[in-house]
């Protein structure tokens, strides 16, 4: 038994919800023994930092992920333009919640309040889905990947277009701003007005202790945004333990059987595509737009594939796998990496300019300079490692941490019913 | 010799008996594909409540006829009725819903869904198909009890065809011949009044066969299903139709009871390889 498959059974063994908080508590604990053993006398504000952090890459990429879990892992549906739409819903909220009277410079918007500002980014961004899904629903599934990744090529670069950054729209003056952005009032604000209003004893308690305010307000979002996390789960298992999912699982397997059962397979696909468009929309503003702010550089594709590692990584198919996935990807390979590099050094050896100076170190015999060189720079080099573990994960385990778990796709307990033919009672 | 329904059929050269209540007609059927025709012109009936064989040389257009029944192509020229209605080009999903379902030549299951999953997928307008209704809070117990009845059925039809065992299991894991009887099982799930059966006996061991062709005849008698079954073991048909259709070069060549067929001398010539 390799130590995959160890580690698998002991996480078979846990019930989903103890599974991921055991998850998300295990990279907290690594993030404040970093703390501990790098920050000397203002260790508990870099672990709140940190932990704070990690918790809002954690909720934000779990959001993404079992967005794309319902069109790819359940349903099969390969969408590759997740930045698009998740910039549809940033940038619609943006735009519908960015204030009348702009400071100088900046572009205007409805000023609305942000809860209408966020439901309207998730419709705009489901109904952006929606068209985007329509053309492709017709032809094979590899056409809707190549339709979804122009689509989100599309979005970017008509937000990045200067032809949009201010115009009227009904007489009020609105806006993308271009390639500078839109500025706007953010949940991240709200999170902080709360912590520094309600929360204002907290706040006296952590400074006590050493702990800054807007270490601990990104904390406190980082916690809201898992419970936007915890509810998005919530909906999605809904929706995937029923006849619904159900039917969503046939698609993925073989669509023409699916319909040759009574199923019209592109009314599932259409609504499938718009929900998980919704929910990466909604990401798109709390996530990328955490800082009040969203312009055409957030939204590269790179991130749609970050969504792909975290999901390959969890198990497509699995929700719980998918949030297990997201906190390994965004916590152990995406933000980690980066930690380690800021803060270790290797006492008097200065990392050399080039990996030839590097390299060079080794014919001495010293590897010190190639590991001071590897640790300097592994901002750049975790991609690199996000790569060979994808690889490993595709070739050695397909399934990655939760895809082999068999999760029957019903609202009902499968075993016989003891009463016989016909019986209502279930066991 | 006419049916009795005002029908305008196309008289074809060969014999047919008088059917009396065609649940299924198929008329001047013709499909091309590019510059091949692949069937030219086929007309036959399928009575109610029948166990119709449907064979004829590999190419004669078996599948393809099938296929242009059942909605998977979309036939270019002639009519297709289902009790009485014009089907003629619609969806596999329409037909499923009217009654009208198939099995594949190569047992098509959904392999990484547990057999449960496969046969409870089957029944048409299950409430929990819809979103609002899995979801919401209020609503989600109808979605439940529907479901629970769904879960009973799925049991029972998993019985008959004895793969209750197998319940549990990613359909994947089956035997070739399991796969067959989980297809069957499936489409019995639908509520079907009429299924065609594509090869259902290809690959499968004799005592199997038996088994199948039992259940097959078991529903007939019982539930009054109709089916029209493609098969190239002619044993099987011979013993087991009581109308036999013969298709070659895309049209129909001949149709009868057993004997009549035995004894057409064109089929033989078909099948021993005439003019190909």
């Amino acid at each position: 038994m390799s130590a995959v498959d160890s580690v698998r059974d002991r996480l078979d063994a846990l019930p989903d919800v103890g599974l991921v908080v055991g998850f998300i508590a295990g990279i907290w604990t690594i993030m404040l023994l970093l703390a501990i053993a790098v920050g000397g006398a203002e260790w508990t504000n870099l672990a709140v930092g940190f932990i704070g952090s990690v918790t809002v890459l954690m909720g934000g990429y779990a959001i993404l992920a079992l967005a794309l879990n319902l069109q790819w892992g359940y349903t099969g549906l390969f969408n590759i333009g997740i930045a698009g739409f998740m910039a549809v819903g940033a940038y619609t909220t943006a735009i519908l919640t960015a204030p009348t009277d702009p400071a100088a410079g900046a572009v205007p918007g409805l000023g609305l309040p942000l809860w209408v500002g966020l439901i309207g980014g998730m419709v705009m961004a489901a109904i952006i889905g929606g068209l985007a899904a329509l053309p492709a629903l017709r032809l094979k599934a590899d056409y809707l990947a190549i339709v979804t990744v122009a689509f989100s090529e599309i979005i970017r670069l008509v937000v990045n277009w200067d032809g949009l950054a201010e115009f009227s729209l009904f007489g009020l003056p609105v806006g993308t701003g271009g390639a500078t952005g839109i500025s706007f009032k953010s949940a991240n604000e709200v999170a902080s007005g709360f912590i520094n209003g309600i929360g204002q004893p907290l706040v006296t308690a952590a400074e006590s202790v050493g702990v800054s305010g807007p270490n601990l307000a990104n904390l406190t979002y980082g916690l809201m945004l898992l419970g936007v996390m915890g509810a998005s789960y919530w909906v999605l298992a809904r929706i995937t333990n029923s006849p619904f999912g159900r039917v969503l699982k046939a698609i993925r397997e073989d669509e023409t059987v699916t319909q040759s059962l009574g199923k019209d397979t592109r009314l599932f696909k259409i609504k499938t595509f718009m929900i998980g468009c919704a929910l990466m929309g909604l990401a798109g503003v709390l996530f990328r737009g955490q800082a009040g702010y969203v312009s055409p550089q957030q939204f590269r594709p790179t991130i749609t594939f970050y969504v792909f590692a975290a999901l390959i990584l969890g198990g497509s198919g699995s929700n719980t796998g998918s949030i297990l996935g997201a906190a390994t990807f965004s916590g152990l390979l995406f933000y980690l990496p980066a930690r380690l590099g800021e803060n270790i050094s290797f006492g008097g050896t200065r990392a050399p300019g080039n990996i030839v100076d590097a390299v060079a170190g080794l014919a001495s015999l010293d590897p010190l300079p190639l590991l001071a060189y590897t640790v300097g720079n592994v901002s750049t080099l975790r991609f690199v490692l996000i790569g060979v573990v994808l690889i490993y994960i595709i070739q050695n385990q397909p399934d990655g941490l939760l895809g082999h778990r068999n999760e029957p796709a019903t609202s009902v307990s499968l075993d016989r019913s003891q009463a016989g033919p016909g019986g209502e009672t279930d066991e | 010799m006419n049916e009795s329904d005002t029908v305008d059929r196309q008289e074809t050269a060969v014999t047919s008996d008088a059917i009396e209540s065609p649940l299924l007609e198929v008329d001047g059927l013709r499909k091309e594909f590019g510059g091949v025709v692949a069937v030219d012109g086929a007309t036959f009936s399928v009575a109610e409540g029948s166990l119709t064989g449907l064979i004829g040389p590999n190419g004669a257009g078996k599948s393809t006829t099938f296929n242009c029944i059942t909605g998977i192509h979309e036939p270019t020229g002639g009519q297709v009725t289902f009790d009485g209605q014009d089907i003629t080009g619609l969806a596999p999903y329409t037909l499923a819903n009217r009654g009208l379902v198939r099995t594949f030549q190569i047992a098509r299951e959904l392999s990484d869904m547990t057999v449960l999953e496969n046969v409870m997928l089957a029944p048409g307008g299950q409430v929990g198909e819809s979103v609002v209704r899995s979801v919401t809070p209020g609503l989600r117990g109808d979605v439940i009890k529907d479901e629970e009845g769904v879960r009973d059925r799925a049991w029972e039809t998993l019985e008959f065809f004895e793969i209750d065992h197998l319940a549990h299991e990613n359909a994947g894991n089956l035997s070739g011949g399991q796969r067959k009887l989980l297809e069957m099982a499936r489409v019995l799930m639908t509520d079907p009044e009429m299924i065609l059966l594509d090869e259902p006996l290809a690959g499968v061991n004799p005592t199997l066969e038996e088994k199948l062709l039992e259940r097959i005849h078991e529903l007939r008698r019982e539930q009054g299903l109709t089916f029209l079954l493609v098969e190239h073991d002619m044993d099987v048909i011979m013993n087991n139709c009581e109308h036999i259709i013969v298709m070659h070069q895309g049209g129909v060549l001949a149709e009868g009871d057993a004997e009549t067929i035995k004894s057409d001398e064109r089929v033989l010539e078909a099948y021993l390889g005439g003019d190909v």
